[in-house]
């Protein structure tokens, strides 16, 4: 086994390279801000990806019930934000003032005992983490300590999802229901709903992004990442070597969660609000399908892919409003039947190596390429 | 868009041209043909939207695919009606209507993200959208942030006014209470059982609907409440329990494909429709296509529009409407709403003499639209509609027979005092 000594081998550091030109430079100067603001929106999605590529790709475990996290630190948020919203002068025209309006419309006259954590923002900030996280532990204790995984635990986190979703659309009176969480505005007394605060947003949004990056590379890196492989394909050698299986498991879903869930925080500042849309079985799964798309071994791969396929999704609804489903459906078959490990799995197999020729690399046999690191192939 | 302005005064030529146009309606004045009566795009169109001298840019921003798709499609084949129409008898202000249409996908946040496309890019001058309330409240913020114009159709829970939103259907109260007036008075009717689907708008429906039985019928009262999640197919326990307390109102706010099982099932456990009053806010005849009208015949609907009224602009309308969507096309009080937006829009901007979003919004109350398929109806100061308020029975072939209409408009009222 060779394990690299540097953090980032040539490639990788060309891919992050090549994806912070992008993001910092490129983009921000050449988009008008409504349009930054939509790759804001599908960047959100990235970091849902960078943890399936931890969980799944590396670790095995597919969960079906990312969106859960996901909504998780997106409504933490928009809870937070809409406590600031609500304040007695915005709420005049209700009847109890000074609550959130859709408790009003549901006569409740004070703000529940679980809401009120979110007026302090450093509070909110530790919940979009810990939230997640907690909620993670418990699933993951409860299915992986029994040894329940593959498909049943897949099955079981979709199961969540779709409990979670009908929970809050059921309560509407404590998470505003099917509608969600609208009409936020101001974080710690700062408009997010202009066009600064938006450009702003994004960098935010970039940098953090940046750092889960950094942080899924380091797991990796870490015996603690050669172990996720090693479980992925060989679970019980891995148990009869001695090590606490269960707890790794557990420990990449919790990982995976706290993406999520900052990916869903995120969402919830750049689009404006929160729905339990976003929490179900669908956009869960649509969340696989974007690192799926990416590449499940690649951390870029996954960013490439929520970026590609949102781009794809905006775009083809604008041009083909009743067609664009089946174009989008054609384009995620096509990608699944022909190229199994992504738009990562193209470039690892067909652009890198003439990259690698073009360069004239004298020690070819270091560069392992965006895939071969994970690979089941190693 | 500001073509002739900005260089405009640095030409002189063009400066001839531009006081020559700004004199045209004066020398139409005088006798010229009505085609010269087109008033110069920088005086309707101060705020930089979409119109130019020949054209006006709309959005239409329904879900077109998606599990909403089967109700909006009725609203978007209504609202490009509408434009044509407008279109064939000259346009807006001289300006022949363009539209661009997004598709929403029944997904609340690509609704958001569309209608900021429609204002932000595009420019529309409106917007004639939305269906769920949900989608309209996704959308509400980016309205008035850009100051953009939706036109929303759907019948609603009301709670809601907007400087930025004309809202073409019914709020709930118009809907409810002449409705359980109505019931109360010709059927006798004195206990209620309220159903629902389970989100704001049936939820503050019945809401309304207790208060009003409770508080203003005389003994009346209110002897069940039930919601299902949405898409729910099981009814059979509520079933029982209806036929185990007998009221004599079922009152149903059941949405969407839900309806379906509901009253086959309904039908299947005995429960005659002849014989048992049900009285719904929610099924149209879009609806009543996907129930079948055997099972649903018999019950009543309250509602301001039928696709049977009887009056000289619906019978100009139905078949306009058929053919250019097809003889099987049924048309609900939701895609009757929907046409009414760009004519409304229209009638605005005309009153207004502008195209400025804030010169329509203070236009608006007290335009009133006389070729309305149901009948005269006027904007209110708080940018709902009066209308009148129907009652009609359900008939095997899918129409409503109309029973009682109400003798005057209803006032809108979004903010009921007492019923909340």
């Amino acid at each position: 086994m060779i394990i690299n000594s540097r953090f980032f081998n040539r490639s990788e550091l060309l891919g992050f390279l090549a994806l912070a030109v992008l993001l910092l430079l490129i983009l921000p100067l050449s988009l008008d801000i409504f349009r930054l603001n939509l790759v804001a929106k599908y960047l959100t999605y990235a970091f849902v990806g960078i943890g399936l590529v931890l969980c799944w790709g590396y670790g095995g475990i597919l969960s079906l019930g990312q969106g859960v996290f996901f909504g998780l630190g997106g409504y933490c948020m928009a809870m937070y934000l809409k406590l600031e919203a609500s304040s007695v002068a915005n709420t005049k025209i209700q009847s109890t003032p000074g609550i959130p309006d859709f408790m009003d419309w549901n006569q409740l006259t004070q703000i529940p005992l679980f809401w009120k954590p979110f007026h302090s923002f450093p509070v909110t900030v530790l919940a979009i983490l810990l939230v997640p996280a907690f909620f993670a532990l418990i699933i993951g204790a409860a299915m992986f300590k029994r040894r329940v995984g593959g498909v049943y635990f897949a099955i079981i986190t979709q199961a969540i999802a779709a409990i979670l979703t009908i929970l809050i659309v059921g309560q509407q009176g404590y998470t505003g229901g099917i509608n969600g969480i609208t009409d936020l505005r101001t974080l710690h007394g700062w408009d997010i709903r202009t066009d600064h605060a938006k450009f702003i947003l994004y960098f935010v949004e970039v940098v953090l992004l940046f750092g889960c990056i950094v942080a899924a590379q380091f797991i990796r890196l870490t015996k603690l990442g050669r172990i996720l492989v090693a479980m992925r394909e060989q679970e019980d050698r891995v148990r009869f070597s001695g090590y606490s299986v269960a707890n790794f498991k557990i420990f990449a879903f919790c990982a995976a969660a706290v993406f999520a869930a900052i990916g869903g925080a995120m969402f919830t500042l750049e689009v404006g609000f929160m729905s339990p849309s976003f929490v179900g079985i669908v956009p869960s799964i649509e969340m696989v399908i974007y690192t799926a798309v990416g590449g499940r071994m690649s951390i870029f791969g996954a960013v490439w892919g929520a970026l590609l396929v949102n781009f794809a999704k905006t775009s083809l609804s604008e041009s083909f409003p009743q067609l664009w489903l089946f174009g989008l459906g054609a384009l995620f078959i096509a990608v699944v039947l022909a190229f199994p490990n992504g738009l990562s799995g193209i470039w690892a197999d067909r652009v890198q190596p003439r990259i690698d020729r073009l360069l004239a690399s004298r020690k070819s046999k270091s560069a392992p390429g965006l895939v071969a690191d994970g690979a089941p192939a190693e | 868009m500001s073509d002739e302005t900005k260089p405009g005064l640095k030409s002189p030529l063009r400066r001839k041209l531009l006081m020559g146009m700004a004199a045209l309606p004066a020398v139409s004045m005088l006798g010229r043909p009505a085609f010269a009566d087109v008033p110069a795009t920088s005086a309707v169109n101060t705020t930089g939207l979409a119109v130019t001298d020949s054209e006006v840019t709309v959005g239409i921003l329904h879900s077109v695919t998606g599990t909403m798709a089967i109700s909006e499609t009725g609203s978007v084949e209504a609202e490009k009606l509408a434009i044509e129409q407008i279109n064939a008898a000259g346009g807006v202000l001289g300006r022949k209507i363009k539209f661009i249409q997004e598709d929403g996908a029944s997904d609340w946040p690509t609704f958001a993200e569309k209608a900021k496309k429609l204002l932000v890019n595009d420019k529309c001058a409106a917007v004639m959208g939305c269906w769920t309330s949900a989608s309209r409240k996704a959308v509400l913020p980016v309205f008035e942030q850009y100051n953009g114009m939706l036109y929303y159709p759907t019948f609603y829970e009301g709670l809601e006014q907007s400087k930025n939103v004309i809202y073409t259907g019914q709020e709930a109260t118009q809907q409810i209470i002449a409705g359980l007036d109505w019931v109360n008075k010709t059927k006798g009717a004195k206990s209620f059982y309220l159903l629902g689907s389970d989100y704001i708008w049936p939820r503050t429906s019945n809401k309304i609907a207790r208060k009003h039985i409770e508080g203003h019928l005389q003994g009346c009262k209110v002897v069940g409440e039930e919601y299902f999640p949405l898409g729910s197919t099981q009814f059979n326990s509520v079933i029982n329990k209806i036929k185990l307390t007998k009221p004599d109102v079922i009152y149903a706010i059941i949405v969407g494909g839900s309806n379906v099982a509901f009253y086959k099932q309904l039908k299947a456990a005995g429960i005659d429709l002849s014989k048992q009053t049900l009285l719904t806010i929610s099924v149209t005849e879009d609806e009543i296509d996907g129930i079948g009208g055997e099972n649903i015949a018999g019950a009543y609907a309250c509602m301001k529009y039928f696709q049977s009224l009887d009056n000289a602009n619906n019978k100009a309308f139905v078949p306009a409407f058929k053919k250019m969507w097809g003889e099987k096309t049924v048309i609900g009080d939701v895609t009757q709403a929907a046409y009414l937006g760009p004519w409304l829009w229209k009638l605005t901007v005309e009153k207004a003499g502008s195209f400025d979003i804030d010169k329509i919004a203070a236009a608006s109350p007290g335009v009133e639209f006389k070729g309305a398929p149901e009948g005269y109806v006027r904007i209110h100061e708080n940018h709902h509609l009066w209308s009148k308020t129907r009652v009609g029975r359900a008939k095997a072939d899918g129409q409503y027979e109309l029973i009682y209409e109400t003798a005057d408009l209803v006032e809108p009222d979004p903010f009921p005092k007492g019923y909340q």
